[in-house]
């Protein structure tokens, strides 16, 4: 039943020893409530998806879909379906989960525990807003969540700190289609990138950013701009896995100069209109499995935040603190997030979302430590999916719902069971 | 041309992901087990993955009252009829050494119960002169071990009974596959000690389609388990005897 096992965050930085349990069937989750939190895919980056010396239950055997209803688009599903299995098993009838995640690995109970957002949130919101009902067992007992309930605000961006979500009901939205029509165009600095995505129409919006460059070209990248379509092209092709861990150098300062210097020129300077597979629009990483082995053995981290609309000056500073740090991958994603969502720890916020990785060198968490600090100077907010270096006074300072949160899992967790590193890193659930 | 299938032992995850692939080409299925509630969730979701129908049924290896029901109901589906059985339970050998009670429901669960059940409905499909039977085994019945004798002992009848059945059900234009899986990551082998080389479940379900669509008789699953076992096999009696695998 147990399984002691090693495991590690997306970023390869931290890593857990413990025991897991995968259940197969959906009756087996309720013995389990009390002995550990759930586990996703762990596309976490940092430590939220890691128990380390303690147990877990992955819920990736529990996936299947349980009924839909083709009139609005309801679907109930377990919590382990990934969101990438639902895009392309529904595309081709119409309907596509609301909001995806970069990763199409992620599953439907990670997507609500980390209240995940996609390219249209400007738009759309975030995943919790598009779910109608969830149910968790919990350490005291089975329990249905629906939106508006405090059990509801404290699952979604809850960290798994509620029960184990055993199935959701999520509204999907209609599309036209199976494949996407993009519009990349390159912007040359970060004024204009902002401006540019302040005023996106699309339904689907995505900055690439050269986090290599400063002075002038500062903030240069692709604005991508998608809406769904019909028609034929060619199936994806098949995913490429990288089979070994890659060398230090391989992502050093010259290679991802060159690298995005070379990517910014690709789009010619008048833009240009593709049409894409929807895994190739959504889930770019995904055709390279574990292509986290890119960073080598020592791993990465990924910085992610959301900064005010009004606050593009802090942007600018910490755009050019990244560039000059020589540190930065070819990673790096600038968004405007929309109006934000239910959830007492929930992430998304109206301002603008940047996200970087930086492979683990020298000097890799003491410039995420600064840029922390940058961003709650700013007013802003990091996402807890992706951290691992945040202070506890931080986080606190940045999620003021924080106590209202606590005291709701506390409610459905009296003992505290489900507790995760990054939970017990940042002091969430701490007697207080 | 319209499939059936009977899954019988349609919770464990091979059946599962046998089921999903059936699904996708729009097989109508009948999920059998006692676990009632969790047969209607493997059901809607092959209904939602595109199934001719997907039912949930009620089917104990150790009752054979709830055999017929499923035949009758497979009965009444025109086209082929075809039965994939993945039933089978291994207790830990030393509770069955301290408890030789036990014996009985391995022979029932892993041999006896599907035997009778399959030997049932076998006159059905010789009626149609079309379809396959497929019989998971396990390469544990290959050679008894101390390891788990008992349930080796019970799959190696299950696999004579299904060499049997093929050479009379190849008479009437049907088919026999006997899967021989090695280590699948299943709940079955979560967490035991010992185990490598281990197949998701979905790629038996790959290896099994494969292997009726081209009429192979005993598969191993992953294939390279048939070179393992050749050799265990070969290794003499008295030195096998002082072995422990």
């Amino acid at each position: 039943m147990w399984k002691a096992s090693e495991y590690a965050g997306w970023g390869r930085v931290h890593r857990a020893e413990g025991e897991l349990a995968r259940p197969e069937r959906a009756r087996a989750v309720a013995a389990l409530a009390s002995e550990g939190p759930a586990l996703g895919a762990r596309r976490s980056y940092g430590d939220a998806c890691l128990v380390d010396g303690g147990r877990a239950v992955d819920m990736g055997r529990l996936d299947r879909y349980l009924s839909f209803d083709p009139e609005n688009g309801l679907l109930t599903v377990e919590a382990g379906c990934a969101l990438g299995q639902i895009a392309k098993d529904f595309a081709g009838r119409g309907w596509l989960p609301a909001v995806m995640p970069g990763t199409g690995f992620a599953t439907v109970g990670g997507g609500i525990a980390m209240n995940v957002h996609g390219k249209n949130h400007h738009g759309a919101g975030a995943f919790g807003d598009h779910v109608t009902e969830i149910r968790l067992e919990t350490p005291s007992g089975a329990k249905v969540a629906k939106p508006g309930e405090p059990l509801f605000l404290a699952t979604v961006g809850g960290l798994g700190q509620t029960g184990i979500i055993t199935q959701a009901t999520l509204k999907l939205t209609a599309c036209k289609g199976d494949l996407m029509m993009v519009t990349e165009r390159r912007i040359p600095d970060l004024e204009t990138f902002c401006d540019l995505l302040d005023a996106s129409q699309a339904t689907y919006t995505v900055g690439w950013i050269d986090a290599t460059v400063w002075g002038d070209n500062l903030g240069r990248g692709i604005l991508e701009e998608g809406e769904t379509g019909s028609g034929l092209v060619p199936a994806a092709k098949r995913g490429k896995k990288v089979p070994f861990d890659a060398p230090g150098w391989a992502l050093s300062s010259p290679v991802v100069k060159t690298f995005n210097a070379a990517y910014y020129r690709r789009v010619p300077t008048s833009g240009r209109t593709v049409v894409k597979p929807i895994d190739d629009f959504f889930f770019p990483l995904d055709k390279i499995h574990d292509w986290n082995r890119l960073y080598g053995k020592a791993g990465f981290h990924q910085f992610q935040c959301v900064l005010p609309v009004d606050r593009r000056d802090a942007l600018r500073k910490m755009m050019d603190k990244i560039a000059r740090a020589g540190l930065a991958s070819p990673l790096a994603v600038l968004k405007r997030m929309g109006p934000g969502s239910p959830g007492y720890l929930s992430f998304p916020t109206e301002g603008y979302t940047l996200a970087v990785d930086f492979p683990n060198r020298k000097g890799a968490a003491p410039l995420v430590h600064d840029l922390n600090a940058m961003t709650l100077e700013a007013g802003g907010r990091i996402y807890l999916a992706k951290d691992s270096i945040a202070t506890a006074a931080q986080v606190k300072a940045m999620y003021p719902d924080w106590q209202i949160w606590s005291e709701a899992c506390d409610a459905v967790d009296p003992e505290r069971s489900l507790i995760t590193d990054i939970v017990k890193r940042l002091e969430l659930r701490a007697a207080t | 041309m319209k499939e059936t299938w009977v899954i019988l032992g349609a919770t464990s995850s091979m059946a599962r992901g046998l089921a999903r692939l059936l699904a996708a080409r729009g097989a109508g299925l009948l999920l059998a087990g006692r676990d009632m509630a969790d047969l209607e969730a493997t059901a809607s979701d092959c209904a939602l993955r595109g199934a001719r129908f997907a039912e949930a049924v009620k089917f104990d290896a150790r009752d054979p009252e709830t055999f017929g029901p499923i035949i009758a109901r497979l009965g009444d589906e025109d086209g082929s009829l075809n039965c994939a059985c993945f039933v089978g339970s291994m207790p830990p050998q030393a509770e069955i050494d301290a408890d030789p009670a036990l014996i009985e429901g391995v022979i029932a669960d892993s041999f006896t119960g599907p035997a009778r059940f399959i030997t049932q409905l076998a006159p059905l499909i010789e009626a149609r002169q079309m379809g396959a039977v497929v019989g998971v085994g396990s390469v544990a019945g290959d050679r008894g071990r101390v390891g788990n004798y008992v349930y080796g002992a019970s799959k190696a009848g299950f696999h004579a009974y299904l060499s049997g059945l093929r050479n009379r059900l190849t008479r009437a234009g049907a088919h026999v596959v006997t899967v021989k899986p090695g280590f699948v990551d299943t709940a079955m082998t979560w967490g035991l000690p010992g185990m490598f080389l281990v197949a998701p479940p979905e790629a038996v379900g790959q290896s099994i389609l494969k292997a009726v669509e081209k009429g192979r008789n005993v598969i191993y699953t992953p294939f390279f388990w048939r070179y393992i076992m050749m050799i265990i096999r070969a290794v003499p009696e008295p030195i096998f005897k002082k072995m422990s695998i």
